[in-house]
């Protein structure tokens, strides 16, 4: 029989030693039931956050020419949206790494055209209404030439518009129909109307909130209201929660990488803190074969504590 | 000689499993006395939290994913969910360091660590998608915020974590599943293999 030499982080010596009485079941059965009663405890006592989700009308109620303006920019495709890239469309650039760009690669899945899905599609399917059905003529028979004048005049006079008796303000002449538009859309969101017909596009039954969701995401009113829950990225909202509660907490390295330069500051911050994880990760279930990562137990001599007994023996 | 019963794939099956895993090893009444360390403990929390987990998400599932805003009961297990949720993971996490620092891999187990590791990752995959199907606040802000994670890496186009019906059969089917799967499996390789014995000093040789 040949020998080999033993690999002390690779093979586990055979143990000759005594054995002991074990209950597998009753270790099992206890551990059920202490962790169930802590629980409970837990539950008792601290119960769980449920922060009521927003709508947009609430948002366009509390924060009328926040909505305003960013249906302005959806309109206009000047919203973060609206030049994203993939999946949601082809005006962004994609996140990289060299020449990896997995998101450029997969192209687009989930077609969003904000200016068509978030502002005219869902003005179109209102009741007619003269001034309204005016404007969304104007708007669709103008060359995009045209619809890009009418946006840039909109995005200079953005930071001056107001809300007034209920009406949409914008300092402006030279932007064509987009008042007329966004004081629609602006009186659709804060019935609640806008709410529906963003979900309701597919047809009647829906569980896909892409639209209201990244609707929401592009204004400043919802990140307000994270900030408030110190939610953001900025205060490693990756791994909070709402109120006092523990997040996920597991998630706290992804959190760190956020944090730190170049990964912080990089316009392909997410795919390297991705991509850094995923290396990680890798490495984490690939350990018994790399040597060297495989040999650190040994050496830093932590199971010396753990089995004490074992070693005083 | 082998008989026609003996070739049946039930046969084979049977005695290969009968082979790995007798009785007396798949629920022994003894271990080795160097199993003596309260780290050994948080393997077996890791289980019954799991246990708790599954059962509070299964009486949620019952009225439907948005019953727990209107009910005080559905408020209460939805509590139990979470912080169940939480004892698994500290345990997990306590778990996983105690068998890194055990090296407990060694002796053939290599197996039953990259098990142990792919459960993890699915366990915080189950998390997440739990957090993106609360139907409040935070779901709405983790999902618009993990979208450009996720989409970065190409997987948002497969994985829309803006799609609640899809996060919410991900959350209460598929990862699930294979959190449990995967914890069978790494819990029969357990006791298949037994618990790693602690390094010895001397440097001894084993048989190839």
């Amino acid at each position: 029989m040949t020998k080999k030499a033993f690999r002390p982080d690779v093979d586990a010596p055979e143990y000759k030693g005594a054995y002991v009485p074990y209950d597998i079941i009753k270790e099992g059965a206890i551990a059920v039931l202490v962790v169930f009663i802590l629980t409970a405890a837990l539950a008792l006592v601290f119960s769980s956050p449920d922060e009521k989700a927003i709508t947009i009308k609430t948002w366009s109620n509390a924060d009328a020419v926040d909505f305003a303006q960013t249906a302005g920019d959806e309109l206009a495709g000047t919203s973060a949206v609206a030049g994203y890239g993939a999946p949601y469309n082809s005006n962004g650039t994609s996140q990289h790494w060299g020449f990896l760009s997995p998101e450029k690669w997969v192209g687009v899945h989930i077609p969003i055209n904000t200016s068509q899905d978030f502002v005219i599609d869902p003005l179109s399917a209102q009741p007619a209404q003269p001034a309204l059905t005016a404007a969304l003529n104007q708007w669709k028979s103008a060359s995009s030439t045209v619809q890009t004048a009418w946006a840039d005049a909109f995005n200079k006079a953005e930071p001056n518009l107001t809300f007034v008796n209920n009406r949409v303000i914008i300092p402006t002449k030279a932007a064509g129909p987009i008042p007329v538009l966004l004081n629609y859309e602006t009186q659709m969101a804060r019935s609640g109307a806008l709410d529906q017909a963003l979900v309701t596009q597919n047809g009647f039954y829906t569980t896909n909130y892409t639209k209201p969701l990244l609707f929401l995401s592009d204004g400043t009113y919802f990140a307000g209201l994270a900030n408030k829950q110190h939610l953001l990225g900025s205060q490693w909202g990756m791994m909070n929660e709402t109120g006092q509660y523990p997040g996920q907490a597991w998630l706290w390295l992804y959190t760190f990488w956020y944090q730190v330069k170049p990964w912080s500051t990089s316009a392909s911050g997410d795919f390297l803190v991705w991509g850094t994880m995923m290396i990680l990760t890798a490495l984490m279930v690939l350990v018994p074969f790399i040597p060297g990562l495989r040999s650190i137990p040994r050496k830093i001599k932590i199971y010396r504590i753990i089995w004490r007994e074992h070693y005083t023996q | 000689m082998s008989t026609d019963i003996d070739r049946q794939w039930t046969s084979r099956i049977r005695h290969n499993v009968v082979d790995k895993l007798p009785p007396d090893k798949l629920l022994p009444d003894t271990q080795p006395a160097y199993v003596a360390s309260w780290i050994y403990v948080f393997g077996v929390t890791t289980i019954a939290a799991l246990g708790v987990v599954i059962l509070t998400g299964i009486i949620l599932a019952l009225d439907g994913p948005q019953w727990w805003h209107s009910s005080s009961l559905g408020h209460f297990v939805n509590s139990m969910h979470l912080w169940s949720v939480e004892i698994f993971f500290f345990a997990m996490v306590v778990h996983l360091w105690g068998k890194f620092s055990m090296a407990a891999w060694r002796g053939g187990r290599s197996l039953t660590w990259v098990t142990g590791a792919v459960t993890f990752m699915a366990s915080i995959l189950a998390g997440f998608t739990g957090y993106v199907s609360q139907t409040n606040f935070d779901s709405q802000w983790i999902a618009t915020q993990a979208k450009d994670g996720i989409n970065s890496t190409g997987g948002g186009a497969f994985f829309n974590v803006l799609n609640l019906g899809q996060m919410l059969m991900w959350h209460i089917v598929l990862l699930p599943l294979a959190a449990v799967v995967l914890t069978a499996l790494h819990v029969i390789m357990v006791r298949v293999k037994g618990v790693v014995p602690p390094f010895e000093d001397a440097t001894t040789e084993v048989s190839a």
